[in-house]
């Protein structure tokens, strides 16, 4: 478990929790209310767990409350979902009646704040039709919106069109909008159970179970067996660059039982490894947070070899352990690695055997890019900063369009 | 007797937002024709927050527009020659934006085929939305200014070295004016004022000043 906000000192220094603080004055009392979908798993869930009790310690008045819904409006939201993120879909008037409807139960029982109402993702957009006089709405986007169906977003368009923001992770996951656009990366929180330290005898038992060798070099990719994370293209580049370099390769992910594509993709991968006792395909459950923070710390070469990606947070997970990462230069992943500064960005198996066999070959350089990615890392992907862009955020709810804003008075 | 000020050192700090502004650049063309119209502090977030974003990089690059060109465009004579405007020379962002316009058109003229940047990886302008604060600290004398230095965050060194200066046009940094007319340290004011701190880091900077403060009043600034 995680403590206060003092507890991040030691990770950015007492003058970034000041400021944090002063910023929290500013907010005092202000009410936030947090809607989104679901209460447990899932980033926004994990994240609004993290940052709620940060925000009411620095003295803002956070609150959270849950949609609900039936199968049938999970299924609709589902689809929107999917087709903002590109793949043709659309809505029926039985499936607008059913999002509609299921918003309007949703708004006979929420009590909404007046002051503001901070919603997360679609599902819950259309609760803006009831907005109180004088309250300020924002539509955090936990999504890439670049490329959606068009029939979805006409629909969600007018929504998300009435908020006075949108927060999106990464620039390019943005469309053109009528309204403020606020760039807000997600973080990762160095006291978890995935990023803290462990003590060395920690990360060898868990390696050693695995049946890995600890003397020699590990390179890992984890992530949950999926195409677009291109895993067959991992076990291709490890064994190019194993014709010249002594190494074990690692590919982790989730437990895939409840999804028969990550089953068909595990499968294969076990099928392409068949053979080879230094490749090693392991499926984990998902509490098994201390066993992935385990086996990064113990790669020598940390792989994300995505062919589509989200923000790709498990990259600043690795850079945060100092490991040096090779990734594909898609979704937000270019904003965690600065190529050859923090980190390797590759289009292709051959460039990323090519990268594998530097890395190792190179010890002072991958150590460079390791300690360069940390301190990235700390600098703008750590909860502490997502804590102080949401605190600015808010009080930037009462300045819109103003480019300076001084805040010598107590309270905004 | 170490002097005293009347008017106390205050320091303030500078948070930002970062919005985006819609707008994006595939090739140098679109750069030169989005950089004339942005406003000025789209142009200040795009040549200052390397220095508090990639602390650890910098002194290189000096700005997004120089990384994107060398890394992305591979056109390196004129990231190099874009790295090489002395921001630090500059009194507006006006004055800036020009130069940086300049570099970008007399490198265009005459050329006709223009590399395009990768699917994903084009230029997209971001804004900055600047929130100025006081912090907790203040200082009288140059120990407790010493000690200031010392506790401050990263932005605080930045807001009082660069912000100040070139968002709302003054035309000192903050450190060497207090210095000078409260402590009438001109010696120590002339040699911040002489820093280029664009060739720092920001801890590098808070190290440095922390040293320059020390050697002027060796006895009196030590921890």
């Amino acid at each position: 478990m995680t403590g206060g906000l003092d507890a991040y000192a030691r990770f950015v220094g007492t003058g970034t929790i000041e400021e944090i603080r002063l910023l929290g004055e500013r907010l005092r009392g202000r009410r936030v209310q947090n809607i989104n979908s679901t209460a447990v798993g899932g980033g926004v869930a994990e994240i609004l767990n993290r940052l709620i009790p940060l925000l009411r310690e620095v003295g803002v008045d956070a609150h959270w409350d849950v949609i609900h819904g039936g199968d049938e409006f999970f299924a609709v939201t589902k689809t929107i979902h999917n087709a903002l993120h590109g793949q043709a879909a659309t809505l029926s008037e039985h499936d607008v009646a059913v999002y509609m409807d299921t918003t309007a139960q949703n708004l006979e029982t929420l009590a909404l704040s007046d002051d503001i109402v901070f919603v997360h993702d679609p599902q819950p957009a259309a609760l803006i039709q009831r907005r109180a006089h004088g309250s300020r709405w924002i539509w955090r986007c936990h999504i890439d919106v670049s490329a959606p169906s068009p029939a979805v977003w006409d629909f969600l368009r007018p929504w998300v069109e009435r908020y006075d923001a949108a927060v999106f992770s990464a620039p390019q996951f943005s469309r053109g909008l009528p309204i403020d656009q606020v760039l807000i990366a997600p973080s990762i929180d160095p006291l978890a159970d995935k990023n803290r330290e462990l003590e060395p005898h920690v990360v060898e038992s868990v390696i050693t179970g695995l049946g890995i060798d600890p003397d020699r070099p590990l390179v890992t990719q984890v992530s949950r067996f999926d195409w677009l994370k291109d895993p067959l293209g991992v076990i291709d580049a490890y064994r190019l660059a194993r014709k010249y370099n002594d190494c074990q390769l690692l590919l982790v992910g989730g437990s895939a039982t409840d999804d028969p594509e990550g089953s068909q993709v595990l499968a294969a991968c076990r099928e392409r490894a068949a053979g080879d006792p230094d490749i090693h395909v392991v499926e984990l459950p998902p509490t098994a947070n201390v066993e992935i923070n385990a086996i990064q710390r113990a790669s020598t070469v940390i792989l994300q070899k995505s062919v589509r990606e989200g923000f790709g947070l498990t990259v600043s997970e690795a850079l945060w352990k100092a490991k040096p990462v090779i990734a594909g230069a898609v979704g937000g992943i270019p904003l965690q690695i600065t190529h050859r500064y923090s980190g390797i960005l590759t289009h292709t198996v051959e460039g990323t055997a090519y990268w594998i066999k530097q890395l190792l070959n190179a010890p002072d350089f991958a150590r460079r890019l390791g300690e360069n990615g940390r301190e990235h890392v700390r600098n703008n992907f750590l909860l502490t900063r997502h804590l102080r862009d949401y605190l600015l955020l808010f009080l930037y709810l009462g300045h819109l369009g103003e480019s300076l804003v001084s805040l010598d008075g107590r309270r905004a | 007797m170490s002097a005293v000020a009347r008017a106390p050192f205050q320091f303030w700090t500078r948070l930002t937002l970062t919005k985006l502004t819609g707008r994006c650049a595939r090739d140098l063309a679109e750069l030169c024709e989005q950089l004339r119209v942005v406003p000025p502090s789209v142009v200040f977030h795009h040549t200052h927050h390397f220095l508090v974003q990639h602390q650890h990089l910098s002194p290189e690059p000096p700005n997004d527009f120089a990384f994107w060109v060398t890394n992305v465009l591979q056109e390196d004579r004129l990231g190099e020659r874009l790295a090489a405007i002395d921001t630090v020379q500059f009194a507006s962002l006006h004055a800036l934006r020009d130069r940086i316009v300049a570099v970008l058109d007399s490198y265009l003229e005459g050329r006709h085929a223009l590399r395009v940047a990768p699917a994903g990886e084009e230029f997209h302008f971001m804004d900055a939305v600047s929130f100025t604060l006081p912090t907790h600290h203040q200082a009288r004398t140059l120990a407790e200014f010493a000690q200031g230095l010392r506790d401050v965050g990263h932005a605080t060194i930045a807001y009082h070295l660069f912000e100040a200066r070139l968002r709302v046009g003054a035309e000192d940094n903050d450190f060497s004016r207090w210095l000078e007319r409260e402590l009438g340290e001109r010696e120590l004011a002339a040699a911040i004022r002489n820093l280029d701190p664009y060739t720092h880091t920001t801890e590098g900077l808070r190290q440095r000043l922390v040293a320059l403060v020390g050697s002027q009043a060796p006895a009196e600034a030590a921890p």
